[in-house]
């Protein structure tokens, strides 16, 4: 039984689609990230989910019961908003009971769960106080708190920590984390910040245009991206995408670039179709920590670049080098010295380089 | 390499600035005195001469100040003379207009506030033609719907009526309340309406346990403005009644205007006076809020 499943869901605004033939699933107690830049439809997906947005086709299932026409209160989910939403005229406690109360809920049981949500998230002190009388943080918990009084199957969270500012942000978000590491309950969260989503997700679905262009572990979608978008907007700066030609030689599989003799072996290299390689034009993709200054590992792979530019910001340093016209970047401590203008030895870690096809962009 | 001025230059500027100031701030004050007195003249004037004796006003100048606080004037253009026919006073046309702007600002208040609601929350398809169409409302003269208001109200059997009037003015003031509200509610968070749907609320609640506790600052402007518009309204108030349920600014032209005998100034001093204290009491009241309603933006959450 899948917590919740998506099949073959499409929404338009009009003329515009939205959402594309979305087909998901989640396993009871994962944590779901939706992550993409901002107009991909995530947001959307979610408020589907929720019962919020209505549906042009395919269906929502939830413990497989389809509730593509079930009322939002009737999904047994709970969502936590970017606003947060708390209602401005009620004070914390009747923000939190407003739902079961709507629920009728016996007085004792909205009384216990009230007691034990606001222990847990430590807001019982401000069961008293109106939301604009809060800080950022503690509306944050309050909002997660409302969602947890209902007990949901699901929860939804819709960019819940792109309000606060960067240190607690990084706060809530382990505090997500830990929440969920306690409760196990099963989780859909939508951001755009990589960072989170890798550090909070399960399973990482990046969306780009209503289609999910991935939908995988967080490791998977770092070391083995589908395609170059998802390659490219996973890595901060993102993989390096190296435009040149595959060329085989007695039995050895080369990626040359045209005017230049620059040549990377190809070697272990796990290909979902062997047939065709030769001549292809392809993307080779490595990412900047993947360059190293010294060899690391008997299998990396020595190459003399040019160095043309130095970013320094604090912990490491970002170069730019100059493959055969195209710009590599490495990152690397910032203890390291080298000048720029010369010829740089540089190791390129092969077992976590990428291939993409030159039309498709897909992974080879 | 203007850093190396002297400081006697220094205090000749700050000496020079100084006199500018002063007498800017003077020049200022001048200004808003004179403008000040010209909007408070005409109060003054209607004040004295309500407190004069007819005697003390055919002698007296308009700006004379009164012998003594002579208040019968008053008591005339409230409570009339007591003698029988012919004699108009303000007092029954006072409750009339009482009796027609509460139900008709309550009414085009709430029904402005639930079409606001509605317009900003709950999005529909043509919703954008539905607003156009009461802001168009908003511009429509009053004189364009005399007559087919009066067919209306004929039809309805409500016409010369206090009630007749409340729908008119109910009608009339919807553009102008949708307006507001709408404008209110779109700056809430449409989150808050999907955080109360999944919480189980449902269209009405929303809108009575949600939106309308945050709404005093509208509610405050949107009063404000019906009640003066309704209080103060004179085309629709002689078009649609007439005798008994006159409201007081027709009843008000009816004094000053017909008396057949001697022009009574203090009375019609008083009786303007009379007509005109509620929308002063409301802004006095409210005023603040008015103008707090009025610049207020988002509400934060």
């Amino acid at each position: 039984m899948k917590t919740l499943k998506i099949e073959e869901l499409s929404k338009n605004f009009g003329s515009t689609e939205v959402l594309k033939k979305i087909n998901l699933e989640i396993d009871e107690g994962n944590f779901l990230v939706l992550l993409g830049p901002s107009g991909c439809g995530k947001s959307t997906l979610l408020n589907i989910i929720a019962g919020l947005e209505t549906i042009n086709e395919g269906d929502v299932f939830i413990d497989d019961y389809n509730v593509s026409k079930v009322e939002p209160k009737d999904r047994n989910i709970a969502m936590v908003f970017q606003s947060y939403a708390l209602y401005p005229s009620m004070n914390v406690k009747e923000n939190m009971i407003f739902g079961l109360k709507q629920a009728k809920t016996s007085k004792e049981k909205i009384q216990e769960q009230l007691e034990k949500v606001s222990k847990f998230l430590q807001v019982d002190q401000l069961l008293e106080r109106k939301p604009s009388q809060l800080s950022g943080g503690q509306r944050q918990r309050v909002a997660i708190g409302r969602a947890l009084v209902r007990e949901p199957r699901i929860f939804l969270f819709d960019e819940p920590l792109s309000n606060l500012d960067a240190k607690l942000r990084v706060e809530m978000r382990r505090e997500i984390k830990k929440l969920h590491q306690q409760l196990k309950t099963t989780v859909v969260y939508v951001t755009h910040d990589q960072t989170e989503a890798m550090s909070l997700g399960t399973n990482i679905a990046i969306m780009n245009h209503g289609v999910i262009q991935q939908n995988d572990t967080p490791e998977k979608i770092y070391n083995k991206p589908s395609n170059t978008f998802v390659a490219d907007f996973i890595g901060s700066p993102s993989m390096n995408l190296i435009k040149g030609i595959l060329k085989e030689n007695s039995g050895d599989l080369l990626f040359t670039v045209g005017g230049s003799n620059l040549e990377i072996p190809i070697r272990d290299y796990d290909f979902k179709d062997k047939l065709n390689l030769n001549n292809k034009e392809v993307f080779f993709g490595i990412r900047p920590e993947h360059i190293f200054f010294k060899k690391f590992n008997e299998s990396d792979f020595e190459i003399n670049l040019r160095a043309d530019l130095s970013e320094y910001i604090g912990h490491e340093q970002i170069m730019t080098f100059d493959y055969a016209n195209q710009e590599v970047l490495a990152k690397f401590p910032s203890t390291i010295k080298i000048d720029l203008g010369k010829e740089t030895k540089l190791y390129f870690d092969l077992t976590q380089a990428s291939l993409f096809d030159a039309q498709t962009e897909e992974r080879i | 390499m203007q850093g190396n001025l002297k400081s006697s230059s220094y205090q000749q500027l700050e000496q020079k600035s100084k006199y500018t100031n002063m007498f800017l701030r003077w020049f200022l004050y001048f200004i808003l005195i004179v403008f000040a007195s010209y909007f408070i003249f005409p109060l003054y004037v209607m004040v004295v001469t309500s407190l004069k004796t007819m005697e003390e006003i055919r002698q007296g100048t308009l700006l004379s100040w009164p012998n003594g606080l002579n208040l019968e004037s008053w008591a005339v253009a409230w409570g009339g003379r007591g003698y029988g026919a012919g004699d108009t006073f303000l007092r029954p046309y006072f409750w009339n207009s009482i009796k027609m702007v509460v139900p008709a600002v309550f009414f085009s208040t709430f029904i402005g506030a639930m079409t606001g609601y509605v317009l900003t929350k709950w999005r529909f398809k043509g919703d954008q033609w539905v607003f156009l169409f009461l802001l168009f409302g908003c511009f429509i003269p009053f004189q364009a719907i005399l007559l087919p208001m009066a067919r209306t109200l004929g039809v309805l059997g409500i016409s010369n009526s206090v009630i007749g009037l409340v729908l008119v003015h109910t009608v009339y003031g919807i553009p102008f309340t949708t307006l507001f509200f709408r404008n209110y509610y779109i700056s809430v968070p449409t989150e808050l309406v999907k955080a109360a749907r999944i919480d189980g609320a449902g269209f009405f609640k929303i809108f009575f346990k949600i939106l309308l506790p945050i709404s005093a600052p509208i509610i405050v402007v949107t009063v404000i403005w019906q009640f003066t518009q309704i209080w103060n309204d004179f085309l629709f108030g002689s078009t649609f009644s007439f005798g008994e349920a006159a409201p007081i600014q027709v009843a008000l032209n009816n004094m000053v205007l017909s008396s057949t005998s001697v022009k009574e100034y203090n009375v019609d001093m008083a009786s303007a006076i009379i007509a005109g204290i509620p929308t002063l009491i409301v802004y006095v009241l409210a005023g603040k809020y008015f103008i707090r309603g009025l610049t207020s933006g988002a509400v934060k959450g």
